[in-house]
């Protein structure tokens, strides 16, 4: 019943980095690109604001710069050897996927158009600066596009709605997956020499989120039950503008084309908070920011929610306070055209959701799950390492969110996701080809599926007096409260106690579905437990960290500390405990100092 | 509010033919049509199936039939419907596989079979850099680079209904996208994939599709507009 085949390089999802290392792999090795999904579905496509470059189209701007606001975004915990590389390659990349068709909007000279966005700067002036190349508020629809035309043109060998659910290693070297066909529940062994994992991340763990539904951590969770440490999982990125309840994500280029926080008083908050950069600081910053605002009881009608205001009246208010000129030095002023053409999918979302018209009406926005900076520890070359001492699985890769180089540290910078998915999966895709030019397959064991098969037939087979979806409501609930903007040690040990025992319960939960054509049932269920492993190690993480940095903000330790905790975590699952260990961050030339906007 | 749920329920393993399930569910009126079918789902029937990711209109996973209409579940408030009735089926005219689960790869052969990819073979700048476009040029194509490929348009077209070896809707719309981007050299081969009996002479201007498109794209007019190349030969 079950399937083999054999490939010289397998990966796993079919987002950005998925496709483009595919695009790259394939140039030199036989190459399949396993999906739950199709691959136009995956969670690239819903990116808005931009990729970040320094192209200089419209300003001076210098790579140099990119790596120093990233590393600066990381609040240090980035690694510049990989930071410094990432943005240099950024130009190239960003040419790369033009030169392949990707529809950029355009300057009035015809070259790449680029936007503001939060935390990029120009290091000579500390103003914001015009870095992010679009295409409109849809670039990572068209980056997603883009790369899935190139892979029909390159007749990549796609594997759709295949669901992997094993990482097969054989004497410490990749030798392969086990993956679940949608359509009939047959399991199927791609044995291979490489495997890159592209599975992107987990924010699924909490209330709200911006995320998609399956965006549910696979490749951290199977790594993990193979051995694999996870890296900086305490480090989750919580975007400060989502949609007021729903999470849905309202991008950073709203800011960048002049929109505005404001509270209940009217007044435009991020003033005292970044009086440099104001609504463009770092996201962590202003997600805090925010969040203390409520509880200082400026909420919007008392309620958890800010207001994020691109009228075009308060655009060019706050413009003019600033002394903001377009890139020619007349004054910036903008008309509700002019934004609605910047931002046509948010002015969508808006009337959609909210009924709200945002050209007349300001949107109702909170903070929202976003970005997991932690995932799958990997060298620059795109190589899983599995220990502090960097040593590498041959044959073993891990790409986009899902990987954790470390180019985004503690935080993050907006448009540093689109920049790292396309330099990495490129990076990946090279040297995949290049390690199976001179590597043998691995002979599998007759049981290669046993572990699979073990997973599904739990599931099946748990008495059935617990509820999956009543498990997954309180572990989303306890992370967001606990595990949120705001951490104390007092909450993350409870919530780390009360995900030790949801992960216990989930042992009961009973799959009813019975059939084997797109059993989703089985499917949600086993995802929902990669949520609960990671959602534990995320919390038994951040209790270990008693510092600040980043995303990760402690209000019973405020402050960074460098001294004890520069350095990555590392986290291994081994059976229902987690051991932690530790790895230097990567110091080139950016010597830690204090963080300001 | 207080509504009844009807939904297409086929189970090829268990059913010999389709039914329909009702439930009469209590919802807040603002909710997504995909967060009541994702309430089922978790909590009274986990055997009902349908496909669903970024659950904001924007990955194209949940298109389905509302009420007779082609809409993304993820994309329509239950207020919106402004009934209480609500009845929910899978797309017309493609396979349907289990509940509101359809076989897309009839679809997808489509779209791949109109080159949906940049040719240009031409060398690059030498400089290294981007090609030059006018915002002009960018223009021209604008509307045609929203389509998710969420099949809507396609599967609401009699056309398609009639026969499905109509290349339908969808495909044409991302035909458009590369015959009117300045930087492409495959327009003329696009035209002559198109300019057959399966292709944009198969449209018959119903409107279903633009009416269908959750991107609210111009596909008549794109449709019109490819017709026009074909027949002028000039892009």
């Amino acid at each position: 019943m079950t399937q083999t085949h054999t490939y010289d390089v397998v990966i796993v999802g079919s987002g950005g980095s998925g496709l483009m290392a595919a695009l790259y792999a394939s140039q030199g090795a036989t190459t399949a690109v396993l999906s739950k999904l199709y691959p136009s579905r995956s969670h690239t496509g819903t990116a808005q604001g931009g990729i970040g470059a320094a192209l200089g189209n419209l300003e001076e701007d210098h790579p140099e710069w990119h790596s120093f606001d990233t590393v600066k975004g990381s609040d240090y915990l980035g690694d510049q050897d990989a930071i410094e590389f990432m943005c240099e390659q950024a130009v190239h990349a960003v040419l790369d996927l033009e030169h392949m068709g990707l529809p950029f909007s355009r300057t009035p000279d015809g070259r790449i158009a680029q936007r503001p966005f939060g935390g990029h700067t120009n290091n000579i002036t500390g103003r914001p600066v015009r870095r992010s190349c679009y295409a409109a508020d849809r670039t990572g629809h068209m980056i997603l596009q883009t790369l899935y035309q190139q892979c029909i043109k390159n007749r990549i060998h796609f594997f759709n709605e295949f669901q992997v659910m094993d990482l097969l290693i054989v004497h410490g070297t990749a030798a392969g997956v086990v993956a679940i066909e949608l359509a009939t529940s047959e399991l199927h062994i791609f044995q291979a020499k490489a495997v890159i994992f592209a599975t992107g991340g987990h924010g699924r763990i909490w209330q709200v989120t911006s995320n998609a539904y399956s965006f549910t951590g696979d490749g951290v969770a199977i790594t993990l039950r193979r051995g694999i440490p996870a890296e900086d999982m305490e480090f989750f990125q919580i975007h400060p503008t989502g949609i007021y309840k729903l999470g849905i994500l309202i991008t950073e280029a709203v800011r960048g084309e002049g929109g505005v926080l404001i509270n209940n008083d009217g007044e435009r908050f991020m003033e005292r908070y970044a009086p440099h950069v104001k609504d463009l600081a770092s996201r962590d910053v202003v997600s805090r920011a925010i969040s203390l605002e409520i509880r200082a009881g400026r909420g919007i009608k008392g309620q958890p929610y800010m207001y994020l205001d691109v009228r075009p009246e308060i655009v060019n208010k706050y413009a003019e306070m600033d002394g903001r000129t377009r890139p020619d030095g007349t004054p910036y002023r903008v008309t509700a055209d002019e934004i609605l053409s910047k931002i046509p999918d948010i002015a969508d979302f808006c009337r959609t959701y909210l009924g709200v018209d945002p050209v007349t009406q300001p949107m109702p926005i909170q903070p929202t799950a976003h970005y997991a900076m932690g995932g799958i520890p990997t060298n620059r070359f795109g190589q899983v390492v599995s220990d502090d001492q960097g040593t590498i699985i041959p044959g073993l890769y891990a790409v986009g969110e899902c990987a954790c180089v470390s180019v985004h540290g503690a935080n993050r910078l907006g448009t540093n996701s689109l920049v790292d998915l396309v330099v990495f999966g490129k990076v990946a895709g090279i040297n995949a080809a290049e390690y199976v030019s001179c590597a043998n397959l691995q002979t599998l064991p007759n049981d290669a599926a046993d572990f699979t098969r073990q997973q599904i037939d739990r599931l099946k087979n748990g008495d059935g007096s617990e509820m999956a979806a009543q498990i997954a409501q309180e572990m989303r609930t306890i992370m967001f409260e606990d595990v949120g903007v705001f951490r104390t040690g007092e909450g993350l040990q409870a919530a780390a106690q009360k995900v030790s025992e949801l992960r216990q319960r989930f042992q009961h939960v009973r799959v009813k579905d019975t059939g084997k054509i797109f059993n989703t049932e089985l499917l949600n269920t086993w995802e929902m437990g990669n949520l609960l492993d990671l959602a534990y190690i995320t919390a038994i993480s951040a209790e270990a960290r008693t510092e600040s940095r980043g995303a990760h903000a402690r209000e019973d330790f405020p402050r960074r500390d460098d001294v004890n905790w520069l350095k990555h975590t590392l986290a291994w699952m081994e059976g229902d405990q987690v051991r932690l260990g530790y790895k230097p961050v990567v110091i080139t030339k950016y010597t830690p100092k204090e963080r300001v906007y | 509010m207080q509504i009844q749920l009807k939904v297409f329920r086929f189970h090829p393993e268990n059913d010999a033919k389709p039914h329909f399930q009702t439930w009469s569910l209590d919802v807040d009126p603002n909710e997504r049509v995909l967060d009541v079918l994702e309430y089922v789902r978790d909590r009274l029937d986990g055997t009902l199936s349908f496909r669903r990711s970024c659950a904001h209109a924007v990955c194209g996973s949940d298109a389905m039939r509302i009420n007779g209409r082609n809409l993304l579940a993820c994309k329509v408030l239950i207020k919106d419907l402004k009934i209480a009735q609500i009845t929910v089926e899978p797309l017309l005219g493609l396979r349907v596989i289990k509940d509101l689960i359809v076989d897309m790869d009839p679809f997808f052969e489509h779209y791949e079979s109109i080159m949906p990819f940049l040719v240009n073979e031409e060398p690059l700048p030498t400089d290294g850099r981007e090609r030059l476009q006018s915002p002009e040029q960018r223009e021209l194509f604008d509307d045609t680079t929203k389509c998710i490929l969420c099949a809507a348009c396609t599967t609401s077209c009699p056309s398609f209904w009639a026969n499905g070896n109509y290349i339908g809707p969808a495909a044409i719309v991302n035909a458009h996208r590369f015959i009117f981007d300045s930087r492409d050299r495959a327009g003329a081969e696009r035209l002559k994939i198109l300019n057959d009996q399966m292709g944009v002479w198969r449209c018959r201007t119903a409107f279903n599709c633009t009416e269908a498109c959750p991107r609210e794209i111009h596909i008549t007019k794109a449709i019109a507009e490819v017709k026009r190349a074909i027949r002028s030969g000039k892009i």
